[in-house]
This record gives C-alpha cells, structure tokens and sequence, in this order.
C-alpha cells in the first residue's frame, strides 16, 4: 500500500518510513511463494500422516500405529526389493564415484584444452537426454548384448545405474575442486612432494567433502530411479520403486504408505546431510 | 650463487602473448637480502616464479651453485617459497605443516622433529605447534609459512610479496623480524614486493624492474641517491625532475646549464655520457635554501605553497626562468610569494637517462 | 664451451623440458577421463545407434526386433495401414499425443513459471543468512523419490482423496470432482514434479538483482508494476529462460506423472514408448517414437543453447 506516486507531495513520515522498507516488496508475491511451498509439501505431509494411521482408509484417521510399517518389514516382497535396491545403489554409487571424480581431477582447474567441452558434454550426457529415450536405448543395447554373449545377471542394472550416476557425483566434486586453489599444490610441490605425492597428501584429503557429497546423491539418484530400471531390470531384479509402481497399479494399500515413507526418509536423510556437510566445509 | 641468464618468459601464443620478462639477467649472491622492486605486471612475480620452478622460461638458463635448474620441477629444486596468501594446508596443523618438507625429503621422524622446535623457536610459535592453521590469525600465519619454507634448509628462501596482507604495524615489525632471520640463518632471500619503502629498509640490493626489463640493480643507498632512469626516479621516493643542457662530461661530473642560466654540476651515470638536452633530478630533502642574493645559490625562485606535514614541511616554488620545485625541510617554512634561493648540491644533482 | 652454445644446449633443454611436461599431462589427463568417458559413450551414447536401427527394422513377435529392414515404425506415426487391404489412412492419433504432450509441457512450463518467480524471488529477497534454509526447504522435494511424490499427489486428489473429502465434508460440492486421470490432474502433476527446477535458476538470476536500480526507478515515480515488468523481469530474463527449458524438457518426456495421474487414458509421449515395449510389443515404433522424441528435444535445447550465447554479455 505504499505506492509511490507522482501526485504525493512531501510523504508523510509514517509513509516514508514504510515505503522504504517495501523496496522489495511486490503485490502478492510472499502469498504465492507461502503456497508454493504449502502446495510442495502438503501431499508429502498427508502421505507421511497416513502411514502412521491405524484403519485401512488412507483419508479417515483414527489412531497413531505402527502396524503398517511392521506389515511392510514382515512383507517378503517388500524385503526383496529393498535388498535389490541397496546392492543396485551401492555398487553403482562406487564405481560412478570413483570415475567422476577423475573425470572431475580431469577437467578442473586447467587451462583450455582440445576436446574439453566436448568430454564435458559427455559426462554430462545423461542429465540431458530425457530418461524414457535413455532407458530405451539401453534396453535395446542390452538385449542385444544378451543375445549375442548368452550372458545374463543384475550386472546389467548396476551397469545401466553407474551410467546415470556419474553425471550426479560429478557435480559436487567440480564444485568442490574449483574452490581449491591451485597455489597449496604448488606449495607442496615447492616442499619437494613429487606428484603422487601432492595428489595423496593434498589434493586427496581436501576433496574428500566433495566426494562424499557425490557418493550421496548418487546413492539417492540410484536409489529413486524409476524409469530405467523399469525397463532394464530382468525378473528377480524389482528396486523398491518398480515394486511400490506394480503395487500402486494393483491398488492402493497402507503398506505402500510405510514403505514410501520410509524410502521418503532415507531420501531426506541424505539430502539434508549433504546439505548440512556442505555448510560445514564453508 | 643464483645466475640468472637472458632470461625471456612469454605467455600466451602469437599475436596476444605478453611478454612478461624480456632477456633478463641478474646474479644474487650469497647470504644475501635481495629485493625485486616494480610495480604490478613488471614480471618480478614471474622472475621469482621461474627461479622456484612453477613455470619454465622459454629462453635463457637459471643456475643455482653453477648447476643448471631452468628445466627442473620445484621439487628437485633446494629452493622453497613463501606464498603471498600463505598457502598454508589448512588439514593439518602448524608443526605438521612446517615438518611437510623435511617429510616428503624422507628425513626421519625424530630429526623432523627436532627440526620443528627450532623452527618454531625461531619464529616464536611455540605455544601454537599443534593448532590447524586455518585458527591462526594472519601474523600467526606468516610465521608459519617462513618457518615451513626455512625448515629444509634451502640454498635460497624465496618470498612473494609476504606482507602485503598485513596491517602497517605488523608490517613493520615483520620487516625487521625477516632481516633478522636472513642474518640468522644466512640463507639468500629474494624478495619481491612494489612497496619501495619496504624494499629501502630490507634489502643489501635491490632491482627495479618495469615492463618485463630490470632498470636497475644496486644497493638501497645507491637507487636512492643516484637513480639511473627517470622511471627509477620516479618510483623511488619522491623526485624533482629539470630540464638542462649539459655542456661538458669529465669522469662521472658533468656541467649542465638550468633553463635559468644557471650552472651547477651533476652526477653522471654512466650510461649518458654525451653532451646535449637531459633531464636531471634532485630528491626534496637534498634542496637548501637561503636568501635570494646569496653567493652559494644556484637558482632563485618565488614561494607558491607551503604544506606542513608532521615530520617535516614541502616548500613549493617556482624558479625564474622556468621549472618549479618541491623542496623538503624540518625547519618550517618561508611564506607565500616570498623570494629565496635555492642550493643544489652536485652530489644529490642526477642526470637522469630516460 | 663459449656461451652462447651454452645458451643454445639450455634451450634445447628447455624446449625437451616442456615437451615432457605436456605429454605427460595429457596422458594423465586421457587416463583419468578414460572410464567416465567409455562407460558412458559406450552404455550411455552408442545405444542410441542401436534404437536408431531398431526404429528401421520389424517387430518381433514376442517383443524384440526381427532383423528385417523395414520403414513401417515411422509410416505408422502418420498413418493407419488397414490389416484387410494394405491401404494407408492418414491418422492422427500418434499425432494427438505428441501435441498433447507439447501442449501438456508447455502449460506446465508457464504454470511452474508464474508459481515459481514469485517463490525465486521470496527466497532472493531474504537476508542472505537465511538464503540457504529456504533454497533447501524448496530443493528437498526435488531429491525424493518422484514416485513417491506424485503417488502422494494421487492420493489426495483421487475421488476418495482428501480434496474431495474435504470439499464434500464442508458442503461445497455433493459428488466427487473428477480431478484423478484427467489432464488438469497431469498439469497439476507436472509442476508439482519440476517446480524446484524452475526455482532454482530463477533464483540465481534474481539473487544478482542490485536494489539499487529498484531503489532508484521508484524515486523517479515509477508504480510497482513497472518496476517489475521494466527493471525485475529484464534482469531475471537468463534465469528465466533457464528455468523454462529445465521444465519444458524433462515435462516432454514425462513418463510417472502421467502413468499414475493419467491412468493410462492420458497418454504422453513416455506412456506410449513405454506400452512399445511392454504390453503392444512393437519395439521398433517404440525406438521410432523415442528417438522423435529426442530430435524434438535436441531441437528445444539448440534454441536455448543459441538464445542463451546472445543473453549472455551484459549478464555473464
């Protein structure tokens, strides 16, 4: 309400006063902000409730109770799927951590080089093709492969997992690298550290915060994928996602409410201590 | 000890390289405090860079002790830096950083340790050997770096313009620490910086370097009184600066007349030696002045501003017959407009070669 | 040995010196990029070579590809072939589903855009000390599980859902609205999917918003509303431009949100390569369809890439 306009003569000093806190104010903009973020988490927040909820009806409460998690734990689908996903995520999260931090080593903090934007693009390769093309193509590629060598396994999954891995470890730890000068490696090699060594005792040890945050978001990125695995996967490979989707498609039940908040949490787990990691290292 | 040969650093390819040292040559001696002087982009980083080893010249050697290390990596070189922003590993603490180089030359655990406490002796760290560097404050840090860079015992202690970060009396204070610890440990220092006070009060020589050239290479006293170029004149210190005609030239004395007709002799640097237009140059503090009827006068002048400035008063005139000057005195000033002569002694008169 | 041999043999040395350094670097360089590189041009890039054959061959007939050369997949995007008598209709069926899934993303994009700006801007125009928190708060839907998510959006939306309770319970409506597998039920999913995404590089732009310049158009009279179409906007334009091609893109080829919230009724263009290799086993369409897909993305990326080199001076 506090418009400047051309008419007003000397603003009363109330109005002064006001107006020039609201420099940053615009009509209407904190209210959508306020349900933008209300709108973002209120389904989460009504699922999260639900699965708490003591009857079967996903919308009418009735009481707090832990049944439908312990339904979930005593399923043995459920237990399948879990097992699956974590051995998916962990093998993936290891080999994409460690090749994006040498692809990382190799495309920081150097001068121009031959071919370096086009490595760039190919590292980040699957953040720009959209998913369904992806998991697609690596289903056709695979098949083939299958057919030509007999060979068979959950090998394919992880190896379909690293892939879209990598461009996610990759990002925190350029960023980490970028922010280490070069001048504590040129230290070091004045103090008569011969290059293996000034990677071991140096740039290793420092880079290691970003490492870590690129192990996590890997393991959470492996950990939610849908699509790809959907169509990759080979039978007795179900994640917990494709088995929550089928489940989903059956019909709805509260043991699909436990286990998505549980999949929930373990994902906010492991943002917020990325987040809090990163915070830490500033 | 430290031969530098026709040196040439260029960066860059083709049209856009800047050239960042031309065919530059100097030798450092032992047990010396030696400073690179210039202002930014003259290429005194780069000299000191390329003696440390963090980039090769393209044309020119580097000995060190007669032995060639113009192609060898830092590491094979006993020379050690002391970075501008320190550089501290800020993973470790301070009496691990300091043992850092004695570590990677694979010395053993107990003389690295033995070693550590002198350092930390020498540069009164002691309490502080097991703090990680990023809680110290930017002193503290300074300290640390020099005693890390001491610590191997190198033939040359390099040094990046290390206290620029500091607040003046720090500063100062750090000055006379280092030329204590050059004394002490008889270990060359090369030390650039582009403050020419600091360069004045440390170094045994200096070079004044600008756009990629050394101008100049001598003692403190020598640049100062008897600056070769106009550039190094200027750089240093405060300078007045004539326009004469120089008649004769005997030894390094020559006769140069002032625009007023005035005859006075001046210093001759070797270089100019050839009669004709020169400029010549006098700092403030060497100008006296008397009565304008004096016999000892060489010039006389009108009073144009007089500026009190603590420790001493700047004298502004104007000279008849052309040129103004600043002349500096601790005996307060005349008045404006008042009329007074003005004595340049021979020996502070310079002729600048430009 | 006179000195300028020596000068000669220390530049020779030199150059040797030099050389050494470059190879070695590059060929730490190669090792390092290596395997990155390989796993990802060869499981990642070359694939695609494989869909591309794929679109050109016959269909299987328990799913895979007969290895018969055959242009059938791209024929059938535009027309029907009567089983009976061979002949081609033109159909628009494939069609309609591509526009929808353009109309769908694109509505999506400018729905994220109008919710998202004025959340980018809420975040940019707090202290910064705080700045982090509420970056945080509105990225960490974005990690979740977006299955999850749109399961969690499904629930309250469906006829049971709790929108409708609430909005029978209170007296608004009698019967149920018809929200679940419609395509606002998709829109709505859409941006509940990718608004972070609009957010974020959104906030990036308006975080370099000098306040001075506001500051300085108010105090030549200018309204709120100029000062936001003049001064805000034309600032935020990267950010803006950014955050419609990460919404645009990933909504093209939405494949979960329409799959649940669709209910199979409202097919996009994910839904249909997926059916190519599911259940209607017509793996060549499929590739056909996907890689349709991707040239229109390439396409939409091109655009961006080129608008956002002449955005960039003046914004860096």
């Amino acid at each position: 309400m506090a418009e400047i306009s051309s008419t007003s003569a000397v603003p009363a000093p109330e109005e002064n006063v006001r107006s020039a806190l609201n420099l940053r104010w615009q009509p209407g903009f904190n209210q959508i902000a306020w349900m933008c973020i209300f709108f973002l988490y209120a389904p989460i927040a009504v699922l999260i409730a639900f699965s708490f909820n003591d009857n079967r009806s996903v919308v009418v409460w009735t009481d707090f109770s832990f049944r439908w998690y312990e339904a979930a734990f005593d399923n043995r689908g459920i237990r399948n799927a879990t097992l699956v996903s974590m051995q998916v995520a962990v093998v993936a999260t290891f080999f994409s951590t460690i090749f994006a931090t040498m692809a990382a080593l190799a495309t920081t903090r150097t001068e121009q080089y031959r071919g370096q934007v086009l490595a760039y693009a190919i590292i980040n390769q699957p953040l720009m093709i959209p998913e369904i093309v992806t998991a697609v193509a690596t289903l056709s590629f695979f098949s083939l492969i299958k057919q030509v060598t007999g060979l068979t396994g959950i090998g394919y999954l992880m190896l379909a997992h690293t892939v879209f891995c990598i461009p996610f470890a990759y990002m925190p730890i350029r960023a980490r690298l970028e922010d280490m000068t070069l001048t504590l490696e040129q230290a070091a090699t004045d103090l008569y550290a011969p290059p293996w060594q000034v990677f071991r005792r140096i740039t290793l040890p420092l880079l290691v915060p970003g490492v870590v945050a690129g192990a996590m978001l890997a393991f959470v990125v492996s950990l939610d994928d849908v699509i790809i695995t959907l169509l990759v996967a080979g039978p007795g490979e179900t994640t917990l996602p494709v088995y929550i989707l089928g489940q989903i498609r059956r019909g709805i039940t509260p043991e699909i409410n436990a286990v998505s908040t549980l999949l929930l949490g373990l994902s906010i787990l492991f943002v917020t201590l990325f987040f809090l990691y990163g915070k830490r290292r500033k | 000890m430290i031969s530098v040969e026709r040196v040439t650093k260029r960066f860059g390819m083709g049209e856009s390289a800047v050239v960042a040292l031309d065919d530059v040559s100097v030798t450092i001696s032992e047990n010396e405090f030696f400073t690179l002087l210039g202002p930014s982009g003259c290429g005194k980083t780069t000299l000191l860079r390329l003696i440390a080893g963090f980039e090769l010249p393209n044309k020119g050697l580097i000995l060190l002790d007669g032995q060639e290390i113009g192609h060898l990596p830092p590491y094979r070189r006993p020379v050690n830096t002391v970075f501008q922003n320190y550089a501290l590993f800020p993973h470790m603490t301070v009496a691990q950083n300091i043992g850092f180089g004695l570590e990677m030359l694979g010395k053993p655990a107990a003389e690295i340790a033995d070693t550590v406490g002198r350092m930390l002796a020498l540069v009164r760290m002691e309490a502080l050997a097991d703090r990680r560097t990023d809680q110290l404050s930017g002193g503290q840090q300074q300290r640390v770096a020099l005693a890390r860079a001491l610590a191997p015992q190198p033939k040359v202690l390099l040094l990046d313009e290390p206290l620029s970060a500091l607040d003046l009396k720090l500063r100062k204070g750090m000055q006379i620490e280092l030329k204590r610890l050059q004394h002490e440990t008889g270990i060359t220092f090369v030390f650039v910086t582009h403050d020419q006070d600091e360069a004045l009060t440390m170094s045994d020589r200096i070079a004044v370097m600008e756009a990629g050239k050394i101008l100049q290479i001598g003692d403190p006293k020598e640049i100062y009184n008897h600056p070769a170029s106009r550039f190094v004149a200027d750089f240093i210190g405060d300078i007045n600066i004539l326009k004469a005609e120089m008649t004769e030239v005997r030894d390094h004395t020559g006769t140069v007349r002032l625009a007023s007709g005035a005859v006075a002799r001046a210093h001759v640097p070797s270089a100019a030696l050839a009669p004709g237009a020169v400029s010549v140059a006098i700092r403030p503090e060497h100008i006296h002045l008397c009565g304008p009827a004096e016999d000892n006068r060489t010039c006389t002048g009108v009073i144009t501003n007089v500026i009190y400035f603590g420790s001493g008063t700047h004298i502004h005139m104007d000279l008849d017959q052309g040129g103004s000057l600043i002349a500096r005195t601790t005996l307060g000033g005349g008045a404006i407009g008042e009329r007074v002569g003005v004595v340049l002694p021979s020996e502070h008169l310079q002729v600048l070669v430009d | 040995m006179d000195s300028a041999g020596l000068l000669d043999d220390a530049d020779r040395r030199l150059a040797d010196a030099q050389r050494l350094r470059a190879r070695q670097t590059n060929r730490t360089r190669g090792l390092l990029l290596a395997p990155a590189l390989v796993i990802i041009g060869v499981f990642g890039l070359f694939p695609l070579t494989i869909t591309l054959i794929y679109s050109l061959l016959e269909p299987g007939a328990y799913g895979g590809v007969k290895w018969v050369l055959s242009g059938e997949a791209y024929v059938q995007f535009l027309f029907n072939r009567d089983i009976f008598d061979g002949t081609l209709r033109f159909s628009t069926s494939y069609l309609q589903i591509f526009g929808r899934s353009i109309g769908l993303a694109f509505v999506a994009t400018i729905g994220a855009l109008i919710l998202g700006f004025p959340t980018a801007y809420f975040i940019a125009t707090k202290p910064p000390a705080q700045r982090n928190l509420w970056l945080f708060i509105i990225t960490l839907p974005f990690w979740t599980n977006l299955l999850i998510r749109t399961y969690a959006m499904l629930l309250i939306i469906r006829d049971e859902g709790l929108i409708n309770l609430s909005l029978i319970g209170i007296g608004i409506v009698e019967k149920p609205i018809s929200i679940l597998y419609t395509d606002t039920a998709v829109f709505l999913g859409l941006i509940y999917s990718y608004l972070p995404f609009m957010v974020l590089p959104l906030y990036a732009s308006l975080e370099k918003l000098d306040f001075r310049l506001v500051e300085a158009a108010y105090d030549l009279y200018a309204t709120r509303w100029q000062v936001l179409r003049r001064i805000i906007i034309p600032i935020a334009k990267p950010g803006i431009v950014a955050g419609c091609i990460l919404v645009f893109i990933p909504g093209l080829g939405a494949f979960i949100t329409p799959e649940l919230l669709g209910g199979g009724k409202k097919l996009m263009i994910g839904n249909l390569i997926y059916l190519q290799f599911g259940t209607l086993r017509n793996w060549p369409f499929g590739s056909a369809a996907a890689l349709i897909l991707l040239t229109v993305v390439m396409i939409a990326l091109l655009i961006y890439i080129r608008n956002a080199g002449k955005a960039a001076p003046g914004h860096g």
